[in-house]
Parts: C-alpha cells; sequence; structure tokens
C-alpha cells in the first residue's frame, strides 16, 4: 500500500524571510497531485522539504502518519523519490546511471532490471551502453526518472521535470509519468511551470502564491474559466500573481 | 642577559649588491609602463624587513635552545599560516578554524614521524627550518584544497543532490568532489617530485650547497626534504578536505551554504 502524504501548516524561512507560510494539504496514495504558482512562490522548497533535502519543522510533513523527520533520511529519500528540473548526469553510461543508487549500497543492479526501468521510461535497451552526457535534455530527464525508479519509490517528487525540455520530450515525459501513475499506483507530486500542461495532466491541484495555499481542489474547478479563482486563472494567462 | 647578535656588515654589502636586480627590474616595469614600481618597492622592502626580523628571532631562540620557546615559534608560523590559508576560503564557514587545524594537524604529525624516526631531532636549529618547510607547504595544500572543494560543492550542487536524493550519504554524494580536491593539491608536489633534479636543483639543496655542504649530503637532506612534503601534503589536505566538507553538509545529509 502505497503510503499517504500530509502537510500540515508548514513554515519554512530562509535568511529570516519566509518562504512557505503555513501550507497545508494532503495527497492520497496513487493521487497525481500538481503543485502552480508563479515564481518564488515556494513549489521547489516544498518539495526540497519533502524530500529533506530542506529540513522541515518536525510534525510538520507527515508519511503515513509519521513525521518524516524521525526517519532515517536516506530510507526516507528512497522511498520518497525526486526528480529534479535539470536531469545531472553522473559520469558514465546510462546503465551505470541508472544503477547508481544501487552502487551507493554496494549491490548489483541486474541487466534484465536497468531494461527494464529504461523500457518503463519509453528508452529502447541500447541506451544501457550510451555515454550518459551524449543523451538528449529529454532523453536525460527519462534516464532521470528511470534512475529514480530505481529505488523503488512509493511517490515522486516532479521539480519541473519538462521545463527544460521541447514540447516532443514534455509530451513522450507526461506521457511516462501518467502511465507510471496508472500501472504501478505511483504517486506523483508534479511542480508544473505552465497550466496547460496542469490541464493536460489533470489530478488535483494546489495553487501556491507568496508561500500560502491560494487555492486547491481538482484542475478542473481549480482552473475553470468561469470560477471564483482569477487569480489563478490570471496565473494561467502568464501575469504574476503577485502584483495583484 | 641575552645579547643580540650583530648582523655582518660584509653580509649587508653583498645585499646591497644583490639589489641592483631590483633596480633592473623597476627601469624594465617603468620602461614597459608595467606599473609594478610599486609592488616591487613594497615586495622588496617587506622582505628584507621580515627576514631580517626572523634572522634575529631564530638567532635569539637558537641561543636559548628551550624546547617550549621552538613550540610557540612552530605554533606562532601554524595560527600566521592558517590565517593565510583562510582568506583562500571565505565563503566557507569557519574557514580560519579548517585552515589552522588542517595545518596544525598535517605539520605536527610529519614533524612527530620524522623526530620519532630520528629523521631529524627537535632542537631549533633543526626543526624551525624544517617546520617552516612543512608548515608553508601545509599552508598551500589547504588553501588549494579549501578553495577547490567550495568552488566544486557550489558548481555541482545539481549533481550532488541528485546523488543525495537518490539515497546517497552525504559522504558518498561528495566523495568525486573530495577526490578531485585532494588530487588538485597532490599533483603539483608530485610532478615536482618527478622531475626534481632534472628541471631544477630544489631550494634546500642548493641552500646546503651554497652553505658548503658536499652534494651528496645536500641530497640526502633533499630527498627527506621532498619525501616530507609529500607526507605534509597528504595529512594536510586529507584534514582539510574532511573538515571542509563537514562544514557544507547537515547531519541529515543535506548540503548547504551560507549564502
Amino acid at each position: 500500500m502505497h503510503p499517504k502524504i500530509e502537510i500540515r501548516g508548514l513554515h519554512i524561512a530562509r535568511k529570516k524571510q519566509s518562504i512557505l507560510r503555513g501550507v497545508s494539504f494532503a495527497v492520497q496514495p496513487g493521487e497525481v497531485m500538481m503543485l502552480i504558482g508563479p515564481s518564488g512562490s515556494g513549489k521547489s522548497t516544498l518539495l526540497r522539504a519533502i524530500n529533506r533535502l530542506l529540513e522541515p519543522p518536525p510534525n510538520s510533513i507527515l508519511l503515513d502518519g509519521e513525521d518524516i523527520t524521525g526517519l532515517p533520511v536516506t530510507e526516507l529519500r528512497c522511498r520518497v523519490g525526486m526528480v529534479f528540473q535539470q536531469a545531472s548526469m553522473f559520469p558514465g553510461t546510462v546503465a551505470e546511471n541508472i544503477a547508481h543508487a544501487a552502487t551507493l549500497h554496494k549491490t548489483i543492479l541486474p541487466k534484465e532490471r536497468i531494461y527494464e526501468l529504461l523500457e518503463a521510461v519509453s528508452l529502447s535497451q541500447e541506451f544501457a551502453a550510451t555515454d550518459a552526457a551524449q543523451l538528449s535534455g529529454g532523453e536525460a530527464q527519462r534516464v532521470a526518472l528511470a534512475r529514480t525508479l530505481a529505488t523503488s519509490p512509493d511517490m515522486l517528487l516532479l521539480d519541473e521535470p519538462t521545463s527544460a525540455l521541447d514540447p516532443h520530450a514534455t509530451r513522450q515525459v507526461e506521457e511516462t509519468l501518467l502511465r507510471l501513475n496508472r500501472e504501478r499506483g505511483l504517486t506523483l507530486i508534479w511542480v508544473s511551470h505552465t497550466i496547460e500542461q496542469t490541464r493536460r495532466v489533470g489530478g488535483n491541484v494546489v495553487l501556491l502564491n507568496q508561500g500560502q495555499v491560494q487555492a486547491s481542489g481538482r484542475v478542473a474547478d481549480v482552473l475553470d474559466p468561469n470560477g471564483s479563482n482569477q487569480q489563478a486563472l490570471d496565473f494561467a494567462a502568464g501575469e504574476d500573481i503577485r502584483s495583484k | 642577559m641575552i645579547t643580540l647578535p650583530e648582523f655582518p656588515l660584509d653580509g649587508l654589502g653583498r645585499i646591497g649588491a644583490a639589489a641592483i636586480l631590483i633596480l633592473i627590474s623597476l627601469i624594465i616595469s617603468r620602461w614597459r609602463e608595467a606599473d609594478l614600481e610599486k609592488d616591487l618597492l613594497i615586495a622588496t622592502l617587506r622582505s628584507f624587513v621580515q627576514l631580517i626580523a626572523i634572522g634575529y628571532a631564530l638567532e635569539f631562540i637558537f641561543n636559548l635552545d628551550s624546547p617550549l620557546w621552538t613550540l610557540t615559534l612552530l605554533v606562532l608560523m601554524t595560527t600566521i599560516a592558517g590565517r593565510t590559508a583562510a582568506q583562500r576560503g571565505k565563503n566557507i564557514p569557519h574557514a580560519q578554524w579548517v585552515a589552522l587545524v588542517s595545518i596544525g594537524l598535517g605539520s605536527a604529525l610529519t614533524l612527530g614521524i620524522l623526530v620519532a624516526v630520528n629523521v631529524f631531532t627537535f632542537d631549533p636549529q633543526t626543526i624551525i627550518p624544517v617546520g617552516g618547510m612543512v608548515i608553508g607547504n601545509s599552508m598551500s595544500v589547504a588553501a588549494l584544497v579549501m578553495k577547490r572543494l567550495a568552488s566544486d560543492f557550489h558548481d555541482q550542487r545539481n549533481l550532488i543532490e541528485t546523488s543525495l536524493a537518490l539515497g546517497a550519504t552525504s559522504q558518498q554524494a561528495a566523495r568525486p568532489q573530495l577526490r578531485t580536491s585532494l588530487q588538485s593539491a597532490m599533483i603539483p608536489i608530485v610532478d615536482t617530485t618527478k622531475t626534481t633534479g632534472l628541471i631544477k636543483l630544489p631550494g634546500a639543496m642548493t641552500g646546503m650547497i651554497l652553505a658548503g655542504a658536499s652534494p651528496m649530503e645536500a641530497v640526502q637532506i633533499q630527498i627527506v626534504v621532498l619525501y616530507m612534503i609529500i607526507g605534509a601534503s597528504a595529512f594536510t589536505g586529507l584534514t582539510a578536505s574532511y573538515l571542509t566538507y563537514r562544514q557544507f553538509f547537515t547531519p541529515a545529509h543535506q548540503l548547504c551554504f551560507a549564502d
């Protein structure tokens, strides 16, 4: 059973400046939760806190009812995988990149498992021997996804995983992620930089603004052109809602 | 009552004669508009005053022949080296402390081993000049390691955090940067050791030959000095890389920057 994640009044400050100010919401197992908001609204900070790349205050993020600050951090990070905006490749082949986590634990990731992971991200087996430095942006992002999936996470934190990709590669990554959600019940918390993508992916959405939850609910409701979330729609139109 | 030794006048005459080279350098700088005259003059005067002062201080301490005074001078040299090296790591939290401990530990271990295996005796005439070489070299290594590591952590933040997010401990995630920083500090010394005697005669050996020692005597000491510098670089580099790394990671394996 995949776990539920609960954010409870999360506050995070840096250099005496509040980045997140009392953020609360819950993500159910197998759910796709989109996180949107203008730049600087705290979306990436929130993902980093869930992965504990930033330390959240105790009892502000719960994984299946357990405070994540009380969990062994390396274990938590394997359960809650994170895919970054920029796919950084370790020196070596694609196979070595996918086996990175296994290498850390001094185990060997079988070749079949590497092929299976490549297939899961719609890449052929031939990619295994490719030098990771030679990959295109879209390929690198899918290898980064396969590398994260190799730790068998229960949920994925996606920090604008398609923002550096062209429209074709964006669609491929989106399809891959949604298929993983459908077929494996993988929970996705997905920071998106476009409203179009948020509509395409669907599911639920949290709109962050200045470190606070501005609106949340079904994508169709929150982004309803006739609804009350005018600020969200301003954002959709590319306007900075902080200036409103 | 301790009397300070007099500076030999014929020595002063030699220095004055050698200063002709500084005068020529000043003329070249002026002629080619290199704008180095002021720096050259300051450097010349500073080195003169500093070296004369250290000459008197050494004579004074040699005459005292006290282990406590010898140790005090070594600690003072280490402190100055620590402050100098720390300037290369301004963006590192507690840089002063990191540099001081690295240089102190690296130098103490190196000198301790050499004294323990009877290569050198712990008398001021031996241990102060040898200590100076060790501390000076450790200072360069500490500065190089600190600067390289801080800049690599900053530039490769994304890669390090990718590894952390895949379940790596901070030590595992920072291993490539730790390795590179140590290599960058050690390679110049290893390369110098490889070519020593082929390109130029090393400093200690040149000094001994000028002072009247036989070439074979000078070579023996030079070989010891080279081994000593490699050892000091390894100890200091390892300590500096570990302590610098500790400044950038939390116990929860998070990479953090002071800025």
